[in-house]
């Protein structure tokens, strides 16, 4: 199976390591990730006014580009996957951005929200199957406590991203058990990590980020694990004597045996 | 700034909100992670724009503590949609001249080592025009 991939920009620079370790489990696990050309960022957080058009519209164009390849489109970032998800359902349901989005395009035929956004954690639950993930690996992770670190972007709102249930979630549990770990469930895994309030105000995004490592290590996990680079760079940022923090590829990657090709590419 | 009647009926336009929806329950800010930061809390924040009461809100720290994290959003019960109403009240201020929350300026001496791009990114999506 071959899918579009949106890659965004930090999975460029900072977060190569979650970039390079799912396309080598995605080959591991028999799917082709085809990076869309010329992709532009994502903006990193949603445009929430219902009148803001122009800033929506790198989505529309890799929604646009997968859709005439008749390809589903992969998110790995947990924000390009927000933001992309929410545009898309714009482009659906909401006819003025719509329309309005359509007449900046020019398309050859109008954008109508007909691409399928899947995050790549949606690929291995609802393509690959956890039970099948679970086949291919080769290097249990056995004994390991692993904390999900769901954040904000992934789950909320709910009705919009549809990924799980935005209060008690269960995807990265169960992933965490198809490479052989053991989940540990705590209560701050859907806090948020302050986001970007970091740039500004460190202590705030330090404060957050203590309470989420205090919950975690207060339930037993040894590690955390994430799709987004900033709730990465937030956690690693925090004041407690803080846990490990790794991108549920890298993790991926190990599990599968193929970490060394991940680090190659 | 026109009047604050009119800037209620934008920040309402601009959020596609209705704060009369609300019915006072207060989950809005017993779930906002910001809460303790905020000078106007989420659910006093809904019945300012309801009472047309915008100078104090555009003046408010609150429109600069929101994360977007969309918890208040998740669990209204009536669907009022705190996070848009607050972020239509940072828009009204920083879409004028002049009135940017981060310049470009700011931006090399908060940068750090692992710093990653989307932090910037996001920093500029929301807090200037």
């Amino acid at each position: 199976m071959k899918y579009s991939y949106y890659p965004g920009c930090t999975l460029r620079t900072k977060a190569k390591d979650l970039d390079d370790y799912a396309r080598a489990s995605a080959k591991a696990l028999g799917f082709e990730l085809e990076e869309i050309e010329n992709w532009q960022c994502c903006g990193g957080v949603y445009p929430l006014g219902s009148d803001e058009i122009a800033t929506k519209l790198s989505s529309v164009r890799a929604l646009n580009e997968a859709k005439e390849k008749g390809q589903p489109l992969v998110t790995l970032c947990s924000a390009c996957h927000h933001v992309i998800k929410r545009v898309n359902d714009d482009m659906k349901n909401v006819e003025d951005i719509r329309t309005r989005a359509n007449n900046y395009m020019q398309l050859s035929e109008p954008y109508m929200g007909e691409t399928e956004v899947l995050h790549f954690l949606e690929v291995l639950r609802d393509k690959v199957g956890f039970d099948k993930l679970k086949e291919k690996v080769v290097n249990p992770l056995t004994g390991v406590k692993i904390g999900a670190y769901y954040g904000c972007l992934l789950l909320r709102p709910g009705k919009l991203l549809q990924f799980d249930n935005p209060e008690n979630p269960t995807i990265i549990e169960d992933f965490i058990r198809a490479i052989g770990a053991e989940p540990v469930v705590y209560p701050y895994r859907n806090e948020c990590c302050g986001g970007y309030i970091s740039l500004k105000e460190k202590d705030m995004a330090k404060n957050m980020c203590d309470k989420i490592m205090d919950s975690a290590k207060g339930f037993g996990a040894d590690m955390l694990i994430t799709a987004c680079p900033l709730c990465l760079y937030n956690l690693n940022n925090s004041t407690t004597d803080k846990l490990p923090v790794y991108y549920f590829t890298e993790l991926l990657a190990e599990a599968l045996g193929v970490k060394e090709e991940g680090k190659d590419q | 700034m026109s009047s604050e009647k009119n800037c209620a009926q934008q920040i309402k336009e601009i959020s596609g909100a209705d704060p009369l929806k609300c019915m006072k329950c207060g989950k809005c800010s017993a779930s906002c992670p910001s809460f303790n930061e905020m000078d106007i809390k989420p659910h006093q924040f809904v019945s300012y724009v309801a009472n047309g009461d915008i100078e104090a809100l555009v003046n408010s720290k609150s429109l600069y503590k929101c994360l977007s994290c969309f918890a208040c959003l998740e669990r209204c019960p009536r669907d009022v949609k705190p996070a848009k109403l607050i972020d239509a009240a940072r828009q009204l201020v920083v879409r004028q001249r002049g009135k940017d929350y981060l310049t470009a300026d700011e931006i090399p001496e908060l940068l750090d080592e692992g710093l990653p791009q989307q932090l910037l990114v996001s920093a500029f999506r929301r807090y200037r025009r």
